[in-house]
């Protein structure tokens, strides 16, 4: 195994026209961590999440994914390197002309290594894991509810098995009980393969049951990451604003 | 560097070892299925203690090398388990979600149904458009002007250049090709009859009807249908908002009030055009042109032009906003509406103008 770390940004900068998102942002996450960032609303946590998909390029600074740069050019190290990672987005981001199975399926069959049957059974595996059922697998996105989407959405992103997941806002949306089982699965998986996870969340008690560690993102950069007592335990403004009263629950 | 999938084997005993997850399997996936596939033939006794990793991928392959039951000795993790387990709680065989293929009688049925629904669905917005102009006169002070000078901007003025260009072109070849027939019959003055007919009353409205279909018919198809797809139009209709009111009548009515104007702009660039050419292939002076323009073309078919201008800006207006509505809250459907929304308004307008062709027939032809 290598000791390299899974994501590294070192001093990135985003900007949008005149709007400064992030300034000289570093943030090093090593494997098996699973990692919530908090934020306030607009803080720039979805944009982060994109500079780390490669999805927008920083205006200044690098990012490194598996120890590898993002700017590599070689279009088969990008594609390999993709293929680590699954990310679910705040608003699912389905395919709006495919059935919820085949947007599972999709980056399965992509891989053109796979026969349908296995295809078959790993979509309804995953399908199972969020609890969704053979019945919704025929639907499509826009027969959905909100909730059904998020699920559909972490279930392809699951497809892949990724090393790494990203996850905006995974629980929004969800009732207390879907709530729990995502935080029972994820935690099994994470168990399992050794995942690495970044999670945007603005609950605290998904935070509370399954972040090891939390950044907090402020004032345009992390202003603080670390294990999740610690921070809990740090008087910066912006966390005790954050978790007020909750503070209890994660410790 | 990663730990490879591994698989050995002892008297008896399968062993699995290194990390068997879906990235490690994919370089060499066929030869371990081929030797999974023909251990599990062999032995009955899997040593899975060794494997690091083992992701659901893996754990499908083995269970379908086991043929979907546990083998008979088998030593695991208790995580790992776990991950067979789920596998195993699958159902056995999972059937394909098959579609019967149609047959021809079905995809007929289907077409002539699909048909009568558009034609259904044109006569209601034609209905709807008619209650709404009703209430509008009743209520002036509703009529959503800024809406309707937006559109007429967008679908008319936004067009000038480029029904220019095309109109100049047109002109220009179509005055040469004539002018080198009627030079061989000596009959070169007849150009200004030639050109004067076919591109006021017949080539200017087409001309026009076809880039305004695919340039501002799209346009309103794929506008409506991505409100529909976000959402926005359920927003407009819960702030009280009548969106056929607000969204379908200023389209319609800009089109309709733009399209003769665009009509008279391109036939009189066309007419330029063919002058010009006249003039470098026959000699055919401009003041000669212009003069004897009105003598050669009775006024009636300017007013069949702007009529057709006025009919076929309806029909395009009316067949994209149709389509836009239709569109169903996915990409797909999207681009199906939008292609179907221009090619239905081509030919729903050449059709319109046999009509027009065969109605007017008496009328504006110059009697020799
Ligand atoms: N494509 C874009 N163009 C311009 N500005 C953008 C763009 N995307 C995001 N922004 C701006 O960047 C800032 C951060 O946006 P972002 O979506 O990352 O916030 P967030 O932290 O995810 O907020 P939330 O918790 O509400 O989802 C916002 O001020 C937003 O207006
Ligand atoms: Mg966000």
């Amino acid at each position: 195994m290598t000791a390299d770390p899974v994501i590294e940004l070192r001093g990135v900068s985003t900007r949008f026209g005149r709007l400064v998102v992030h300034r000289d942002l570093s943030l090093q996450i090593e494997a098996g961590q699973i990692v919530a960032l908090v934020g306030g609303s607009g803080s720039g946590k979805t944009t982060l999440l994109r500079q780390m998909l490669g999805l927008i390029r920083p205006s200044a600074g690098s990012v490194e994914l598996f120890g590898v740069d993002l700017n590599e050019p070689d279009p088969r190290v990008q594609r390999d390197l993709r293929r680590r990672l699954g990310m679910l987005f705040q608003h699912g981001a389905l395919f709006s002309a495919l059935s919820v199975f085949d947007n599972v399926a999709f980056p399965l069959r992509e891989l053109r290594y796979l026969d349908e049957d296995w295809i078959r059974r790993l979509v309804h595996l995953k399908l199972a894991m969020v609890g969704l059922t053979m019945t919704h697998a025929q639907l499509m996105p826009a027969e959905l509810s909100g909730g059904m989407i998020k699920r559909a959405a972490l279930a392809r992103a699951l497809a892949l098995e990724p090393e790494l997941l990203l996850l905006d806002e995974p629980t929004a949306g969800l009732d207390p009980d879907r709530s729990q089982s995502f935080v029972e699965l994820v935690g099994a998986l994470q168990r399992e393969l050794g995942l690495t996870v970044v999670m945007v969340t603005h609950d605290v008690n998904t935070l509370a049951a399954l972040a090891t560690h939390v950044a907090v993102l402020a004032e345009q950069k992390i202003v603080a990451f670390g294990p999740k007592a610690e921070i809990a335990a740090s008087d910066h403004p912006f966390v005790a604003g954050f978790f007020g009263a909750d503070r209890q629950k994660l410790l | 560097m990663k730990a490879l999938p591994r698989l050995s084997i002892e008297p008896g005993r399968v062993i699995l070892a290194g990390t068997w997850t879906l990235a490690a399997m994919l370089p060499q996936l066929a030869e371990l299925q081929a030797q999974l596939a023909e251990r599990s033939r062999q032995a009955d006794a899997w040593d899975l203690s060794a494997v690091s990793r083992l992701d659901s991928a893996a754990a499908v392959l083995l269970w379908r090398a086991w043929g979907g039951a546990w083998p008979e000795q088998l030593q695991v993790s208790e995580v790992h388990k776990a991950v067979l387990g789920r596998v195993a709680a699958l159902p056995g065989d999972i059937p394909a979600p098959a579609a019967p293929p149609p047959r021809l009688p079905e995809i007929v049925g289907n077409l002539v149904l699909k048909a009568m629904a558009n034609l259904r669905g044109m006569v209601a917005l034609f209905g709807q458009l008619l209650l709404d102009l009703g209430y509008l006169l009743r209520h002036p002070a509703e009529v959503p002007w800024k809406e309707c000078a937006a559109n007429v901007y967008k679908a008319g003025a936004q067009a000038l250049p480029v029904t220019a260009l095309v109109g100049f072109l047109i002109g220009v070849t179509l005055s040469y090709l004539s002018a080198l027939q009627l030079k061989t019959l000596g009959a070169d003055l007849f150009i200004v009859n030639i050109l004067g007919i076919s591109i006021i009353r017949e080539l200017g409205p087409v001309l026009v009807a076809v880039l305004v279909a695919g340039r501002s018919g799209s346009a309103m198809t794929a506008q409506i249908g991505v409100m529909r797809v976000t959402e926005e139009i359920d927003a407009l209709s819960t702030m009280g908002v009548s969106r056929s009111i607000r969204v379908i009548f200023p389209k319609i009515f800009g089109l309709t009030a733009a399209m003769p104007l665009l009509v008279l702009w391109t036939s009189a660039v066309a007419l330029f055009g063919g002058m010009l050419a006249a003039l470098l292939q026959l000699d055919l002076s401009l003041v000669y042109f212009v003069e004897n323009l009105p003598r050669a073309v009775p006024v009636a078919n300017l007013h069949i032009g702007l009529g057709k201008g006025l009919v076929f800006g309806f029909l395009i207006a009316l067949v994209a906003c149709h389509f836009g509505l239709r569109v169903k809250p996915n990409t797909e459907s999207l681009s199906a509406c939008t292609t179907s929304a221009v090619v239905t308004a081509i030919t729903t307008v050449i059709l319109a103008d046999a009509i027009f062709a065969i109605l007017t027939r008496h009328i504006g032809v110059p009697q020799l």
